[in-house]
């Protein structure tokens, strides 16, 4: 199928893109859907203690706002690549897209850090059923990261290795679609789950 | 709301959602720590800010009117309709009743 | 946590042993004989790698099929478990299993493959498109679908089949209250069937809206095309709900979680609320391709346009809408309180009115047509009053406070039977006689079809209409037996008697299928049926590339149009050129069987083999990512060759 309109930006030009880019935006439509699931079970379940830990022992501002800001600009760093790649840009597309991951992978990082310290706190998933939902929906989160993680390095390494073609700029517009997308799932996680229940 | 952001110089659409982000992030915050607005305020508030952003980043970092934009507009807007009748519907039907406690 | 052998090999039990030699001896059986007849590369290259739609819904009917047999070997066990008082055939801890498997294969191992399998089938073909937009995705959707099943149904041989109903209440459904596997088998066989099913919504949504041929436009769509956009909207927006609710199960399962349990703050009503956010919908999956099926049949067996095109549309638009927020009423009496019920009576109501809009519409279809009494019309005749007492007994179910009497009696089994199989398996069988000789070649038998139709509606209504006085009288459901006292026995003798009707129906289906294959005229006309749409513009069975040239379509009824007005119908050979295909691919069935064994060794919560072999997932997916292969093209002289054999040398 190569019905190419060189008209459009390059991810978008031949036929068997647009349908790809089409069919990830509905896939990201069902994404929103598995999110909402999982905060409906963190509304229902979220003040069940069960006389463990609450947010009000857990939660500090500090640790969320890096994360909520490293992933912001994650974000911010992906739109900037894309913005490359539209210039034809191969090398400055690679440059941000390592920069979005390596912020990603920070991420990460501080969120895994917060929740050893919470085992430590003795707050695991099994302990209340406000901490099975936290965990869950936080950790589905987190493991969508980990997996964007993954699959942008596949896609550098296709950048590297074919260069910039209509099939690598479709890859790479799709990844930064699910990149994006993982930090508007963010806004209302640090909204709801956190800052809802932060005690100062 | 389809910016052509082919012979832009410089990021600038890119630059002006991040620094709103931001902005809109630290209102929250603010709203929450240095106001004595009763909770449920406080709850409309953070969470009119947070679709703001939300929307925001939409358009500004995911392109959602380029390529099909009518279909994916109208495709996240339905998401989001059955994401709040899931969680909105979910938590209501939870906390009627004499089924919560 | 140590499951021990005896766990997995069932011991004891001579159905379970007979099923396990039966099992051991046909695998025995089918690969000798693959073997013997040298048909392993035909296999691998025609039908397990294969990416083209048409074959990938063959292969999806055919586990319908097979799935049916399975599913209603449970319910003759049921029937005959309950054809009198204080029958010892099942215990209570088998029927329960039974009832379990029956409900789930049904509805989600039978009913979604047949409805997925037809639309594989027909819609590209229906809107002149040569294939759909992610062939390798489809594929992959049919083997996970596959993996689910036969993960869900090797439970009854292997660990024991899951027993708390294909609901799977909490906390029932819980470690505490039933530990062992069968519930595992439940959270992960659905789970991995479910990703299937998701892929095949975002696939449809995409081709449908982006595939369509020149001139079709939304408004020129066929019926069956329109309720199937509609249908997988709903599933893409639905299916992630079953992917949390099944998820958060496993997490309580396995984990220690409290999503759903008892202690610990878990709320089980949780459960019910997020299965049915998905189950409903689900029902609505289910019913709309059949009544789109049903639009087409009728609409080409009265000779007649289908009356109130417009309407039909924004029904179908209102029911897809509706069915996201009814979901509390299959839960009415589990506490929510009189406002929330009283809302959701209100919605479930509303959505009687689009439904019956459709049925108007279809009796005008007929009005002063022509009607040529085909056995797929006369599924479709039937379905009409059948499904209509399914629908009034649904309004009846729908009020809140009359519900609190009907709720789990049989009036609730019988109501969702009759709107279950009237509405989707008559659709299936129409579809199956309807659509026969465009899949195959030659028509399934009408003599044999009739009385297919004759013993299964006969069967139907013997074995469900006493459910419904059974239920008034206070019977309830999912019960393994029942007392003299009650004074249930002849309804339920009926009802059992019905049963046996109903499954020689089946019998004479399966006869058909063999009995056509055999005998039946291989040189029929690929337009037997003098249709209205554009499948019926193609060989038979069709050729590869569906459409030689993609047809234009001047008006609705397009193929109708095109015979009526003599246009479109001969082939330009100077316009023809190269076809582009997509090449077959063997990382589906991989990704089946990584999938199976993954979910094997979580059932059994070996968890480090689960996570080692989770990797072959990944591994999957990293082909997949590097695989940069652009399909093949079919020549021009393939292509001259296969369309004169099935227009005639010009």
């Amino acid at each position: 199928m190569a019905k190419v309109d060189k008209s459009l930006p390059l991810e978008y030009q031949t036929e068997q893109s647009r349908l790809n880019i089409l069919g990830f935006w509905i896939f990201l439509g069902a994404e929103v859907v598995l999110f909402a699931t999982l905060f409906a079970a963190y509304g229902s379940l979220k003040d069940n203690f069960a006389g463990g830990p609450t947010p009000a022992e857990l939660f500090k501002l500090k640790d969320v706002m890096i994360e909520t800001l490293l992933l912001l600009t994650s974000s911010f760093t992906c739109g900037i690549a894309i913005w490359y790649m539209r210039r034809q840009n191969l090398k400055g597309l690679l440059t941000w897209l390592i920069i979005t991951l390596a912020l990603g992978a920070g991420f990460v990082f501080v969120e895994i850090n917060e929740f050893i310290h919470y085992v430590h706190e003795g707050a695991t998933m099994q302990t209340s059923a406000f901490l099975s939902s936290f965990f869950v929906l936080l950790g589905t989160h987190g493991l969508h990261v980990s997996l964007g993680i993954g699959w942008a390095i596949l896609i550098i390494i296709q950048l590297i290795k074919h260069g910039l073609t209509p099939t690598t700029a479709r890859k790479t517009f799709i990844i930064s679609l699910y990149w994006h997308f993982l930090d508007v799932v963010w806004i209302f996680i640090f909204t709801f789950v956190y800052l809802a229940r932060m005690v100062f | 709301m389809a910016k052509n952001h082919e012979n832009e110089k410089f990021p600038i659409s890119h630059i002006a959602g991040f620094i709103v982000s931001l902005l809109l992030t630290f209102a929250a915050v603010a709203a929450k720590k240095y106001t004595d607005l009763p909770m449920i305020t406080v709850m409309w508030i953070i969470g009119a800010l947070a679709v703001i952003q939300a929307i925001l980043q939409l358009f500004m970092f995911m392109h959602l009117t380029e390529g099909e934009g009518k279909v994916q507009t109208i495709n996240i807007i339905y998401a989001f309709f059955c994401a709040i009748v899931v969680a909105g519907g979910t938590i209501w039907v939870m906390t009627s009743g004499h089924v919560h406690y | 946590m140590h499951i021990k052998w005896d766990d997995i090999v069932i011991t004891g039990d001579p159905l379970i042993l007979s099923a396990q030699i039966g099992i051991t001896l046909t695998m025995l059986a089918i690969v000798v004989g693959v073997t013997y007849f040298k048909k392993w590369q035909y296999l691998w290259d025609e039908w397990i790698t294969t990416v083209d739609h048409k074959k990938i819904g063959i292969m999806y009917i055919i586990v319908a099929v097979l799935m049916f047999f399975r599913g209603g070997v449970d319910g003759l066990m049921m029937k005959y478990q309950t054809a009198a008082p204080e029958m010892d055939f099942l215990d209570a801890q088998h029927y329960n299993e039974v009832f379990t498997t029956h409900g789930v294969i049904m509805i989600l191992f039978m009913a979604m493959p047949a409805l997925i399998g037809l639309m594989n089938v027909v819609i590209p073909l229906q809107i002149g498109a040569r294939d759909v937009a992610f062939p390798q995705l489809n594929a992959l959707s049919f083997w996970l679908t596959f993996s689910g099943a036969m993960l869900f149904n090797i439970s009854f041989v292997i660990g024991g089949s899951p027993d708390a109903g294909w609901t799977s209440y909490f906390p029932l459904a819980g470690k505490e209250f039933t530990p062992g596997v069968g519930n595992n088998f439940y959270a992960i066989a659905l789970q991995i069937a479910g990703i299937g099913t998701l892929m095949t919504g975002i696939n449809f949504i995409v081709t449908i809206l982006k595939m369509r041929t020149k001139g079709m436009t939304l408004m020129k769509m066929p019926m069956f095309t329109w309720t199937s956009l509609i249908t997988n909207i709903i599933i893409v927006f639905a299916f992630p709900i079953l992917t949390v609710a099944l998820a958060l199960m496993t997490f309580d399962r396995l984990f220690g979680t409290h999503f759903f349990t008892i202690s610990g703050g878990g709320n089980a009503m949780l459960w019910n609320n997020l299965f049915w956010l998905w189950g409903h919908p689900e029902v609505y999956i289910v019913i709309l391709p059949a009544f789109g099926m049903f639009s087409e049949i009728i609409a080409t067996f009265s000779r007649k346009r289908l009356f109130g095109y417009n309407s039909m549309i924004i029904s179908i638009v209102g029911i897809a809408i509706l069915s996201m927020v009814v979901w509390v009423h299959h839960f009415y009496t589990m506490g929510s309180g009189p406002v929330v019920n009283s809302v959701f009576s209100i919605t479930t109501m509303l959505i009687a009115i689009p439904t019956g809009v459709k049925i108007f519409n279809w009796l005008f279809t007929m009005r002063k047509g022509r009607i040529q009494f085909t056995t797929a019309m006369l599924w479709s005749l039937a379905f009409i009053p059948t499904f209509t007492i399914g629908g009034v007994t649904g309004v009846m179910l729908a009020m809140a406070a009359a519900d609190y009497q009907y709720h789990n009696t049989l009036f609730l089994v019988a109501h969702f039977h009759y709107v279950l199989i009237p509405g989707v398996v008559y659709a299936v069988f129409a579809g199956f006689y309807y659509w026969w000789p465009k899949m195959f070649g030659y028509a399934l038998n009408e003599r044999l079809g009739k009385w297919h139709f004759w013993l299964f509606n006969i069967g139907f209504n013997v074995t469900f209409m006493p459910m419904f006085f059974l239920g008034l009288k206070g019977a309830v459901r999912r019960s393994y037996t029942f007392s003299a006292e009650s004074g249930f026995a002849p309804l339920f003798m009926l009802s059992a008697i019905g049963s046996l009707i109903l499954a020689a129906g089946f019998a004479v289906l399966v006869y058909n299928i063999y009995y056509s294959t055999r005998y039946a005229d291989r040189k029929i006309s690929t337009d037997p049926w003098d249709a209205r749409t554009l499948e019926w513009h193609t060989a038979s069975p069709v050729q590869p590339y569906n459409f030689a040239i993609t047809p234009e379509v001047k008006a609705l009824d397009a193929f109708w149009y095109m015979k009526k007005n003599n246009e479109g119908l001969v082939l330009k050979e100077e316009e023809l050129e190269e076809i582009h295909m997509p090449s077959n691919s063997w990382l589906p069935i991989y990704m089946c069987v990584v999938f199976g064994v993954v979910g094997f060794f979580l059932v059994f919560e070996w968890f480090i083999p689960a996570a080692i072999c989770s990797l072959g997932i990944f591994v999957g997916l990293i082909i997949r990512s590097f695989d940069y292969d652009e399909g093949y093209h079919i020549k021009l002289d393939v292509i001259k060759k296969t369309e004169r054999a099935w227009r005639g040398e010009k």
